[in-house]
């Protein structure tokens, strides 16, 4: 009994000092906020470890929708955001939490829907008119709910098609307050249509009998910009390292690593950094 | 080894019970119970079922609490103290460790120093014929095993009272003995037995006065021979004529 | 049925291929976890054989609030903590969010409560059938306390197992406190929601696969110890 006792003690100690070496094995890091299309797509599993072999700085990647992730950054838990939202990322940079905006790389939305189309818009190249079409023909349609950059493009296009969505909406409109794979998880199984970005889409892989119906519209690009946490706001912000983070992927050099990032040998996310008005 | 045994410097006896009440479940267990426990005699508690032998051996032991009236240890300036006394119970509680190391146990609780727990342990064992037994785990030991084990640590803390519940009722006649022996010893190392039983003829055997306890109260205290063969009250005849008694 | 199959078949290759990224998150996996074990088992048995061997005013409520406790919702619970490990929260200044220690914080708040409640349940019942022995040798209720825990220390094996088992199963503390960061703090659980938000469910579900059987095996190992125990101990 007196060696079981031991026994005891010394896996105890074990586990005890196995725990100390997680958090305090890395001294240069910093935390980026950013959003779930970013890393669900792959882009960071392709274009962080270049950041991080050039400069030995470790990018932790907290990934949520854009509304969390700007609310991470205001509670002083984030480095840098990375996310896209044009307008929340102004009012972010108004509050004073944030230094300066600077325009990344863009992708698009794509409308996807089911193969039957009940509301009849594919092929179409006029995104407000597919909503109409599918608020007339109260067609299944999923939105993320979340607060997310998708998701204010979402309410920002059905206003463009001049529909109240908070009014008109029924039991047509599935309100699921949840990311864009579990989204398009939704769609996929209850066929409805559905407001997601590329990159995403193209690396989701339960579709279904989901297509895209339609692209290329104007409205709906999507900006990403990167934004320095504030330090005089936030003590506790890592400012040169994540200033280091926010001048590299700018660079001419972080720019073509997302140039270079594809899936299936497609291109997911178009490096825009020089780009005046994005 | 047979020293003197070391003891508590004030003796705790003689114990008065005065009055002494027992209510539970709106029921009166005890009713006025005023008795004195001598140094010297085996006492044996007997009587028929429910007639409150076991509370009375609690009230006196300390493990409960009367409703009215006092539990006097000699002098009642002095708080009943557990190093002098013990208790074995009817079912023996052994614990998940060696029969040796279950009367270390009780000798660590009672004080005693540490050098000396080893070698208490083992001559108390040695005592009731379970040296061989000393590393065994106590809880596969069989029942009559783990009763000696029980007295064995009673022995080893040396009390001036052993308070003792039915010690051999759950046991068969071998151990009975064996166990009727290590009474007897301890008692011939001057420690006072109390004994509640419900076997008349371990009471003859084993006791030098007794209580005969009837419906809460104490209906005849005497010696043994006088209560066995000319017991002064109709309850107690009864008694032990084997008619039952409410 | 057929994603159930290619589940299996995906679980068996990651397993087979010793799939390095994988071996890593089952190690913090059960790192985390085995550690939030043990930070509630040290604070949760004492607290468990304390009670329910000591008698003081409100004891019943407090075992009612025990037992309550134990259906805490992990994803309450890491909120909780993600506000107090948060910079613009008490102990923001440590900086600890978003690190393995601040999960097995969160674990440990969750499964506190469970060794508690069922360890106080086991030893209540030992004290009843040790109490009067222990009594009668002048055991003060705290001393008691100490060897009660020993005496049943197999079935609060069980209890540990217990809360081993849901921190091992929870997502939602984790998620939060965590924040799912490849590499850092991504652990099995977190995982499988990702590759299902992702829409890969056959992965997912392979994950999940091997994240059960790691459990299950644990448990097993637990249970020869003990029962060998337990031959031998009486």
């Amino acid at each position: 009994m007196v060696n079981a006792r031991r026994l005891l003690l010394a896996a105890c100690a074990a586990a005890l000092s196995s725990l100390a070496l997680p958090t305090f094995a890395q001294d240069k890091f910093i935390t980026v906020a950013s959003t779930t299309s970013t890393e669900q797509s792959g882009l960071f599993k392709h274009i962080l470890p270049i950041f991080e072999k050039k400069t030995g700085i470790q990018v932790r990647v907290v990934a949520l929708g854009t509304g969390q992730a700007l609310d991470l950054a205001r509670r002083g838990d984030a480095d840098v955001v990375f996310v896209h939202a044009k307008a929340a990322e102004e009012k972010f940079i108004a509050e004073g939490h944030g230094v300066k905006r600077i325009p990344v790389m863009y992708n698009d939305f794509v409308l996807i829907g089911p193969k039957s189309d009940p509301a009849r818009i594919g092929g179409g190249k006029d995104v407000t008119a597919a909503l109409k079409s599918i608020a007339a023909a109260q067609a299944p349609f999923v939105s993320r709910g979340d607060k997310s950059g998708t998701h204010m493009a979402e309410l920002a296009l059905w206003k463009a098609a001049g529909i109240e969505i908070d009014g008109a909406k029924g039991p047509w409109y599935r309100d699921t307050g949840q990311g864009m794979g579990p989204a398009l998880n939704t769609a996929a199984s209850m066929n409805g249509y559905i407001l997601a970005d590329r990159g995403t889409w193209l690396s989701f892989k339960n579709r279904g009998d989901l297509v895209i119906l339609v692209e290329g519209d104007k409205r709906l690009f999507n900006q990403y910009g990167v934004i320095l946490v504030n330090p005089a706001r936030h003590a506790a912000v890592k400012k040169d390292l994540g200033q280091a983070f926010v001048d590299w992927i700018v660079s001419p050099e972080g720019q073509a690593a997302i140039e270079s990032f594809k899936i299936g040998g497609e291109q997911l996310f178009f490096p825009n950094a020089g780009q005046s008005g994005a | 080894m047979d020293d003197a045994p070391v003891r508590a410097p004030i003796s705790l006896l003689p114990l008065q019970l005065l009055q002494v009440a027992f209510d539970a479940g709106g029921r009166r267990i005890i009713d006025g119970v005023t008795l004195t426990l001598d140094a010297g005699p085996r006492t044996m508690i007997v009587g028929p079922n429910g007639a409150g032998k076991s509370v009375l051996l609690r009230l006196c032991h300390g493990l409960l609490q009367p409703t009215s009236g006092r539990v006097l240890w000699n002098a009642a300036h002095l708080s009943p103290h557990r190093s002098g006394q013990a208790m074995v119970f009817q079912r023996p509680v052994m614990l998940r460790r060696s029969a040796l190391a279950n009367i270390e146990y009780a000798l660590a609780a009672a004080g005693v120093p540490r050098p000396e727990h080893e070698p208490r342990a083992r001559d108390a064992l040695a005592r009731v014929g379970l040296a061989h037994l000393a590393d065994r785990p106590a809880r596969v030991l069989s029942g009559g095993e783990q009763q000696r084990v029980a007295i064995a640590r009673a022995w080893a803390l040396v009390p001036q009272v052993l308070f003792l519940d039915e010690p051999t009722s759950a046991l068969d006649p071998t151990a009975t003995r064996e166990i009727e022996a290590a009474i007897g010893a301890i008692h011939a190392g001057g420690t006072k037995i109390v004994m509640v039983t419900h076997n008349l003829g371990q009471a003859r055997r084993l006791g030098d006065e007794i209580l005969f306890m009837h419906a809460g109260r104490i209906a005849e205290c005497s010696r043994a021979d006088a209560f066995f063969d000319r017991p002064a009250t109709r309850e107690a005849a009864a008694f032990l004529r084997g008619e039952l008694l409410w | 049925m057929s994603t159930i199959a290619q589940a299996a078949s995906e679980a068996v290759q990651l397993v087979v291929a010793l799939d390095p990224e994988l071996a890593r998150i089952v190690l913090l996996s059960l790192r985390v976890s085995l550690t939030a074990v043990l930070v509630a088992a040290v604070i949760g048995l004492p607290l468990g054989a304390l009670i329910a061997v000591a008698r003081f005013p409100g004891r019943k409520a407090l075992i009612i609030l025990l037992n309550a406790l134990m259906g805490l919702p992990p994803v309450v619970v890491g909120l909780l903590v993600y506000l107090m490990l948060s910079r613009a929260g008490p102990l923001g200044a440590l900086g600890i969010l978003f690190t393995p220690a601040a999960m097995v914080i969160a674990q440990a708040i969750l499964i506190t409560p469970i060794i508690a409640a069922l360890s106080r349940q086991a030893i209540e019942d030992a004290w009843t059938e040790y109490q009067e022995q222990l009594r009668s040798l002048g055991v003060r209720p705290a001393r008691a306390a100490l060897t009660l825990l020993w005496d049943t220390r197999f079935s609060l094996l069980t209890t540990v197992l217990a809360g081993f088992g849901r921190a091992a199963a929870e997502v939602g503390a984790v998620m939060i406190v965590g924040g799912n960061i490849d590499g850092v703090t991504r652990v099995m659980t977190t995982a499988i929601a990702l590759e299902t938000s992702k829409g890969d469910l056959p992965l997912a579900l392979g994950l999940g696969m091997v994240l059960v059987s790691i459990v299950l095996l644990l448990n097993a190992a637990a249970y020869l110890i003990k029962d060998t125990a337990q031959r031998r101990y009486g």
